[in-house]
């Protein structure tokens, strides 16, 4: 560049230094609370790093984190989704009629995942158009999802898949290069989602609404499409969960993904996604949802009763709340 | 030649008339202060030169062509910017990304378009330079001045070749330091040929910069003075109705 002090000023940022840089973000500190959790239950139980162990571990948090990048892109643009447990519960119902109808898993798996953009898409649609407060419309859709998932499999447990049952199976509840395939998913999906956060006019535009929604208005930002887009995310997200879940539980009854959507705000919210809008990373969501599943495990492995989880869970979200909110007096 | 004529605009609301047979010529480069007591009408005035409502009679001209705005849009189109009151900025947001917003160039890979930051930020840099601002084009707006603040507004008016920026009061919250900052912003603008219509209560701000003084009392336009020939005494007796018309 000609001008050095014009290169300079496209250059120069606020951050000093890398490692002041790392520290003030909050991610940092949620994946070292990760890291050490794991070092002391390897340290404390003799159960903890077991390859069996392990592998529980990284499959039950590819789940909530798979939902938590939806949840992610939700938030950061403003809004909340309370139906990601319902949506989650009526893909896995929908894949698992049609495919033990007899059909092929591609047919099942297309289904279940257009029925979860559209619970998505009537999200959206209320919220972008109609103008009614999320928490108020995904509420609703919690109940409604459920309900329509009991009425779709008369509440009986399914538990044969048709011809494609053991690829099903194989798919949730499988391993490739020792990885388990939902964990190999959640990457893929990350990577895809941090793209798109950061590289898409779709990213850029959904973190101004979550900025500022007047601004992004007056800016000519298509703020209700970009909306309604956004919650068909987060549906598709919830939908992709439930397919794979089915496969590892190798069955599915109505009750699947009860009381989800908190596990997966929380994992949203401990990885950086900003409850008040504009905030929130691919990357955070996957290790707040790492997170969760190590605490978890730990009260399992420590002998501490599960009824527990709850207040964990709980006490994490408002801890993670009041993190942010100290942050931004600091600043 | 004037970039903007108004002639004889009207506008009511129902019964309230908020304007009445305004007309007023702004010459490239001018700066022109509008000022007027609470309710006078100077955000109607800006909002019917912005294309945000139609006047209810009355003629727009834009370098001598008759125009009629049916939206924002066509009056961005014809070169007018609005920096809006509380700014219209996303503080979560870099400023280079705030002075592209709804307008980020992209470059492909393949079938993908993806946003080009290289050139958004390279643009945004040089937009800041002419502007005279320290404003950084990486830096979150969050932890900005209300002067850099301004500047990452008014950079966002350059991005399309503006032919006027209207201000509705944009030194009003800010500190002393900073409004002298905003002045110098408009200056610059004003030095490359870019009208502005500063809608402002402080004196000294308007008599600092503005070329000419316009009054607004009741919906009336009551004074379009040059500064030079007026002073602040004047100006507050028309503003308050103390002197008639000049
Ligand atoms: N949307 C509206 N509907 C009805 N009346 C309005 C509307 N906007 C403004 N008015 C009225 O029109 C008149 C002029 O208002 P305007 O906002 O243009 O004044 P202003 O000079 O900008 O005042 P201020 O200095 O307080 O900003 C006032 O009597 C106001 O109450
Ligand atoms: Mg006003």
């Amino acid at each position: 560049m000609s001008d050095p002090t014009l290169a300079d000023a496209i250059n120069r940022s606020q951050h000093h230094g890398l490692i002041a840089r790392i520290t003030s973000q909050q991610i940092f500190w949620v994946f070292m609370a990760a890291v050490f959790a794991c070092l002391a239950l390897t340290i404390l139980t003799d159960s903890f790093a077991t390859e069996r162990n392990l592998f529980n571990v990284t499959r039950n948090f590819a789940f909530v984190g798979i939902i938590a990048l939806g949840m992610t892109a939700v938030i950061a643009s403003g809004g909340i989704d309370l139906s990601v447990g319902s949506t989650l519960v009526i893909s896995a119902m929908t894949v698992s009629v049609i495919m033990s109808a007899g059909m092929p898993f591609w047919v099942g798996c297309l289904a279940a995942l257009s029925v979860s953009m559209l619970v998505g898409a009537i999200n959206g649609v209320l919220i972008a158009y109609a103008k009614m407060p999320p928490f108020v419309v995904t509420l609703g859709m919690l109940s409604i999802a459920r309900s329509l998932a009991m009425v779709l499999s008369d509440n009986k447990m399914i538990y044969e898949f048709g011809p494609d049952h053991d690829f099903l199976l194989w798919l949730g509840g499988g391993a490739t290069f020792g990885l388990p395939h939902p964990l190999i998913i959640l990457i893929i999906l990350a990577v895809i989602t941090a793209f798109a956060f950061r590289q898409l006019r779709w990213g850029q535009h959904l973190f101004a609404i979550g900025g500022n929604e007047n601004a992004a208005v007056l800016t000519g930002i298509p703020v209700a499409r970009i909306k309604v887009s956004v919650y068909m995310f987060s549906g598709l997200m919830a939908g992709i969960a439930g397919v794979l879940e089915v496969g590892w539980l190798g069955g599915v009854t109505t009750n699947l993904g009860q009381a989800m959507e908190l596990t997966v705000i929380a994992a949203a919210v401990i990885g950086g996604a900003n409850l008040a809008g504009g905030g929130g990373t691919a990357f955070g969501a996957v290790i707040g949802a790492l997170l969760i599943e190590v605490i978890r495990n730990s009260l399992i492995l420590l002998g501490i009763s599960t009824f527990w989880q709850g207040t964990f869970v709980g006490a994490f979200i408002v801890i993670a709340v009041a993190f942010d909110r100290f942050r931004q007096e600091k600043t | 030649m004037n970039v903007l004529e108004l002639k004889n605009i009207s506008k009511s609301y129902g019964a309230i008339q908020a304007l009445r047979d305004v007309s007023l010529a702004i010459e490239p480069g001018e700066v022109v202060g509008l000022m007027g007591d609470n309710g006078a009408g100077k955000s109607t005035l800006v909002k019917v030169i912005a294309g945000n409502f139609a006047p209810s009679s009355g003629d727009i001209l834009i370098s001598d062509q008759k125009t009629v705005f049916h939206k924002p849009l066509d009056a961005q189109k014809a070169g007018i910017e609005v920096v809006y009151q509380d700014l219209a900025i996303c503080n979560n947001m870099t400023a280079a990304s705030n002075v592209f917003l709804g307008r980020e160039p992209t470059r492909k890979i393949g079938p993908i378009k993806i946003v080009d930051y290289a050139f958004m930020r390279k643009r945004s840099a040089e937009l800041f330079a002419r502007l005279k601002s320290e404003t950084r084009p990486r830096d979150l707006v969050h932890r900005m001045s209300g002067g850099q603040r301004q500047a990452v507004a008014i950079a966002r008016t350059l991005l399309s070749d503006a032919k006027i920026v209207l201000m509705d009061e944009p030194t009003a919250a800010i500190s002393v330091r900073q409004v002298a900052e905003v002045l110098n912003l408009i200056r610059q603008l004003s030095d490359h040929g870019i009208a502005v219509v500063l809608i402002s209560h402080r004196m000294p701000d308007v008599f600092e910069v503005a070329h000419k003084v316009v009054v607004l009392r009741r919906g009336e336009l009551v004074a379009d003075k040059k500064a030079s020939d007026s002073s602040p005494e004047e100006i507050t007796g028309l503003i308050t109705g103390a002197i008639e018309t000049a």
